[in-house]
This record gives structure tokens, C-alpha cells and sequence, in this order.
């Protein structure tokens, strides 16, 4: 199931020269800012708890979630070098579950990493408010690469839709319309950690049950169909 | 047509026939024509007309979520009796839908210059007889249009309804050349900011990432600050951290200058001399997404 040259190909397709640059840029804004919020504010649960849940988790995981989950795959199909990796004996659902392995090891690498940096940081990981964090973004990657891969096996435009629903679903939609919370990998990521954190400091809107349930539904059936549309691809031409 | 002129001399096997091309001696119309059709072609592209189905989809679905919701508070003004104004002011629009106007950004900027690169066909551009002043002029200048279009056809909607509920003429006239000088300023803004970042990349689905990045990180850091600010009580800062993300630096300049109030916490926007600096910062930022889209043609793909 896993394709050991299928990876190094995708690690170099991620982490190439400049694409790699947001990747690098983003975790490190969040310890500049958890360094500059210790230096105005000093150690606070509260404050630790707003900038991991508002930055990090919120705005952080699911972009880094959108460019290594499509940049996986996004590129290849769409410069139909694609063809040559599919012409070689690997079976589709290997290529696919080794470009998912990438992914969730990029996104965790860039993402939950500087968010337990930042915890420790904020408030030396009191109240257990970095490792709540930390496993949250951790599950947050997993959830969000296979789905994030599977837009871009769908849709020539991954990058676009995986945004609308990080940044209009989960972030706008999210805040004004309760229901909407429930369908959010990142409630159910929250929900997670929240039975790791203290009392009060992490809330999520979702139970921990139908989360995980819902967690892993979403990755594994998110990869078995990214698996099903590789198998079946058909290369376009441009638009 | 004659095939027999124009033999040249030695032996009988070689010759150059005349075989009828004649020169151009129409209208040549010349570089700015060539100037006004790049500014056309690209504006129209960015609400996908001229392109296929599929591409027109996502820009007019934006541009039909901002209307969508003037409609609303315009339906919503008409139906409340009581209210003698809009339900929010003109320069607040923008801020509220900033999302809206940040995926518009995304995911036109980049197709308006990153596959010209990546198919290698600015070379094509710059033997017509364009320089490269001119593409950068026409791109820029589309992309602030098309922002332009986005962001003040609502505004325009609200102003008429506003006008057909009978509200006060004069205040609503003056709210509505607020707001549109603030989304003139949004447009240029934001137009230049998506340019610079996509003509960087000449993958259009990176492009887009690195777009948003580069509006929404700087804003959710910003405002994640500024409420941690608010909360530990130096508000001093509030109006500084505020220079650090585009959205918040059009927010400071329109409180200061164009009666808007501020979407800061606890409203704390910058004062007559803060503004100043915002406003220097906005128009350095449009200068230098100039230059560097200036020095980023200066060779490339040739």
C-alpha cells in the first residue's frame, strides 16, 4: 500500500523551492506572534487558548491542510505528467494512499509542530493547553489532507474549493450558523482535544463519539473514493 | 500572379519564384490599441466572459453573493418602516464581505497572469508592439476594474434603494461617494497584492494558495492580536498592529478620512495623524506591487 518512490516524488513536489515558502512562512508568523503575545500579555490560559484556537487551528491547519493536500496531486493532473506515474504498475489506490501518507505527514510537520512550539511559548503548557492543541491539529491534518486530496483528484480548481470551504464554511458559516459546526473537521478536531484539555479552556459543539466517528468516515472513505476517481481519470485539456 | 519574375542568377536549377506575398498597407493601429485590447481582454476574462462555461462560474457566483446581499439589506430597509438609513453604512460593506472579495482576488489574479507564463506567451505579448509598461498598466488596471465592478455594483444597489425608500438625499450621496472612494482605494489595493503574488507563481493552483495566504493569514494574525491587545487593555497598539494586514489598513484609512467607524475592537480606529500614516502605507504598497511587477517582466520567458 505504500510506494516508496511515489513519496519521494511527492515530498520533492512539495516541498520544491518556492511552493515550500508558505509552508515555511506560515508556522513561522504563529511563533512570532505567540512570542510577541507572551511579551505584551505574559502567560495566560485564556489568551494561549484565543491565539491557538483562533490562528492556529482556525486559519493555520486548514490552509496548510489546502496546499499539501491538493499540491499532492493538484499539479500533476494538471500538467498531465500524471499519465506517466499512472502508466507504471502501481495500483491507483496505492498512489493515492502513499500521496495521503505524504500529505498528513507534511501538514503535521508544518502545522502541529509550531502549534505545540507556539503552546509552550504562550503559557508552558499549562492546563494542558499545547498538547490539547497539538493533537488536535495532528487529527485536524489527517482529516483535512484526505479531503483536501480528494478535491483535487475531483476538480481542476481544488485549490479554490478547498478555500470556500475552509474559510467561508468553517470560519463564516460556522459562526453564524450553529448547525453548520457540526459538519467541520475543525469541531470535531476541537472536540478531540478538548477531552485532553482542562476544564473549560477548549469547547467544541460536537461530542467526541460522533466526531471520531465522523473523523475517520471522512478520511477513510474520502481516500477510497480519491482511490475510485484515479482509477477512472480522465485528462482535460486546459479549462 | 506571375511565377516567372524575379529569377535569380545562376544555374538553371535554382531560381526564387515570386510567388505573390505583398506587404501590409492597411490602418496600423498601433500600441495603444494593442494597450486598450489587452485592458478588455483581461477584464472581460475575469468575469469569465470569452472563456468557457465552467470558468465563469465562480466569479459570477462572487459577484453574485455581493449583490445578493445589498438586495437583502435594500428589501430589508424597504420592509422596516422605521429605519430613515441603511442597515449598515456604505465603507462597511467591503469589511463585512472581505472574504467574498478575497477569493475573487484569489482565483482571477492568478489566471489573469500566471498562465501567461506558464504557456510562455508574454514573449507572443511583447512582439506585438506593446512594451512592458503597457502589459503591466493594462493587467494592473483590469484587475483593479474587475474589483472595482465587484465591490461597487452593490454599493450602487444600496445607494438606489436607499434613494427609492426616500431616504435623506444628502446623507446617502455623501455615504455613497465614501464608500465608493474607499472601494476604489480596496480595489487598487487588493489588485496589486494579487498580482505581485501570482505573477510569482506560474502555477495557477498555488497561486491562489499563496493569494489567500497573503490576505486572510495577515488578517486572522492581526485581528487575533489586536483582540488579545483589547483584552490586556493597551489600545495604543490596536491602532498600530492595524497597519499589518491589507483589509485593516483600507478599515483604518476609511475611519480616518471617510466617516466610517471602525470594525477594530472596541472601535478603536485611527485618528486624523494615524490615518495619514495608513494612507501612506496603502499607496507605498500599490507603488511597490507596481515596481515589482515592473522588474518582474523586465525578462521573462525570454
Amino acid at each position: 500500500m505504500y510506494d516508496p518512490t511515489v513519496a519521494r516524488l511527492t515530498y520533492r513536489a512539495l516541498l520544491g523551492r518556492r511552493r515550500a515558502a508558505i509552508l515555511f512562512v506560515l508556522p513561522v508568523l504563529l511563533v512570532a506572534i505567540a512570542v510577541a503575545v507572551r511579551a505584551f500579555a505574559g502567560a495566560d490560559d485564556g489568551v494561549a487558548s484565543g491565539v491557538l484556537g483562533g490562528f492556529a487551528i482556525a486559519t493555520m491547519v486548514p490552509l496548510i491542510g489546502v496546499i499539501a493536500g491538493t499540491g499532492a496531486i493538484g499539479p500533476e493532473i494538471d500538467d498531465g505528467s500524471i499519465v506517466y506515474l499512472l502508466a507504471k504498475p502501481v495500483r491507483r489506490p496505492t498512489i493515492i494512499f502513499t500521496k495521503l501518507i505524504v500529505a498528513v505527514a507534511v501538514t503535521m510537520l508544518f502545522s502541529a509542530l509550531p502549534t505545540f512550539v507556539a503552546g509552550l511559548i504562550l503559557n508552558g503548557n499549562g492546563g494542558q493547553i499545547a498538547v490539547a492543541y497539538t493533537i488536535a491539529a495532528l487529527v485536524a491534518s489527517i482529516a483535512y489532507s484526505a479531503l483536501f486530496l480528494l478535491l483535487g483528484t475531483v476538480s481542476r480548481h481544488a485549490v479554490v474549493f478547498g478555500l470556500v470551504y475552509a474559510l467561508v464554511w468553517e470560519a463564516l458559516f460556522g459562526s453564524l450558523v450553529p448547525g453548520a459546526r457540526t459538519l467541520s473537521v475543525q469541531q470535531w478536531s476541537l472536540s478531540v482535544a478538548e477531552k485532553v484539555a482542562g476544564e473549560g479552556q477548549v469547547t467544541s459543539d460536537v461530542g467526541l463519539p460522533l466526531a471520531t466517528a465522523l473523523l475517520i468516515g471522512v478520511t477513510v472513505v474520502a481516500t477510497w473514493y480519491a482511490g475510485q476517481k484515479l482509477r477512472a481519470l480522465k485528462l482535460a485539456g486546459e479549462e | 500572379m506571375s511565377t516567372e519574375t524575379g529569377t535569380a542568377t545562376g544555374s538553371d536549377t535554382s531560381r526564387i519564384h515570386n510567388i505573390g506575398y505583398r506587404s501590409y498597407d492597411g490602418v496600423r493601429l498601433g500600441r495603444a490599441y494593442a494597450r486598450r485590447s489587452l485592458y478588455s481582454q483581461s477584464l472581460r476574462g475575469s468575469f469569465g466572459l470569452g472563456r468557457s462555461a465552467k470558468s465563469k462560474v465562480l466569479p459570477m457566483l462572487l459577484c453574485g453573493v455581493m449583490c445578493m446581499v445589498a438586495l437583502i439589506l435594500v428589501a430589508v430597509a424597504m420592509a422596516t418602516p422605521t429605519l430613515t438609513k441603511l442597515p449598515i453604512k456604505y465603507t462597511d460593506f467591503a469589511i463585512y464581505l472581505q472574504a467574498v472579495i478575497g477569493l475573487f482576488v484569489a482565483s482571477q489574479a492568478p489566471q489573469s497572469v500566471s498562465r501567461d507564463l506558464r504557456f510562455k506567451s508574454v514573449p507572443l505579448y511583447f512582439s506585438r508592439p506593446i512594451e512592458r509598461i503597457d502589459y503591466v498598466l493594462a493587467k494592473f488596471a483590469a484587475m483593479a476594474s474587475a474589483l472595482l465592478i465587484l465591490t461597487g455594483l452593490p454599493l450602487v444597489i444600496l445607494y438606489v434603494g436607499a434613494l427609492l425608500a426616500k431616504f435623506d438625499f444628502g446623507d446617502q450621496t455623501k455615504g455613497f461617494g465614501q464608500g465608493m472612494v474607499s472601494v476604489a482605494l480596496l480595489s487598487v489595493l487588493f489588485a496589486g497584492l494579487g498580482l505581485v503574488v501570482a505573477a510569482l507563481t506560474p502555477r495557477r493552483g498555488f497561486g491562489v494558495a499563496a493569494v489567500i495566504a497573503v490576505l486572510t493569514i495577515t488578517y486572522g494574525a492581526v485581528s487575533t492580536v489586536q483582540a488579545i491587545a483589547w483584552e490586556t487593555d493597551s489600545a495604543g497598539a490596536i491602532t498600530w498592529l492595524g497597519l499589518f494586514s491589507p483589509i485593516t489598513l483600507i478599515d483604518g484609512v476609511q475611519t480616518a478620512f471617510l466617516g466610517a467607524s471602525s470594525a477594530f475592537p472596541g472601535g478603536e480606529g485611527p485618528g486624523a495623524a494615524a490615518g495619514v500614516a495608513y494612507l501612506i502605507v496603502v499607496l507605498a504598497l500599490v507603488a511597490g506591487s507596481y515596481a515589482v511587477l515592473m522588474r518582474r517582466y523586465r525578462r521573462v520567458g525570454l
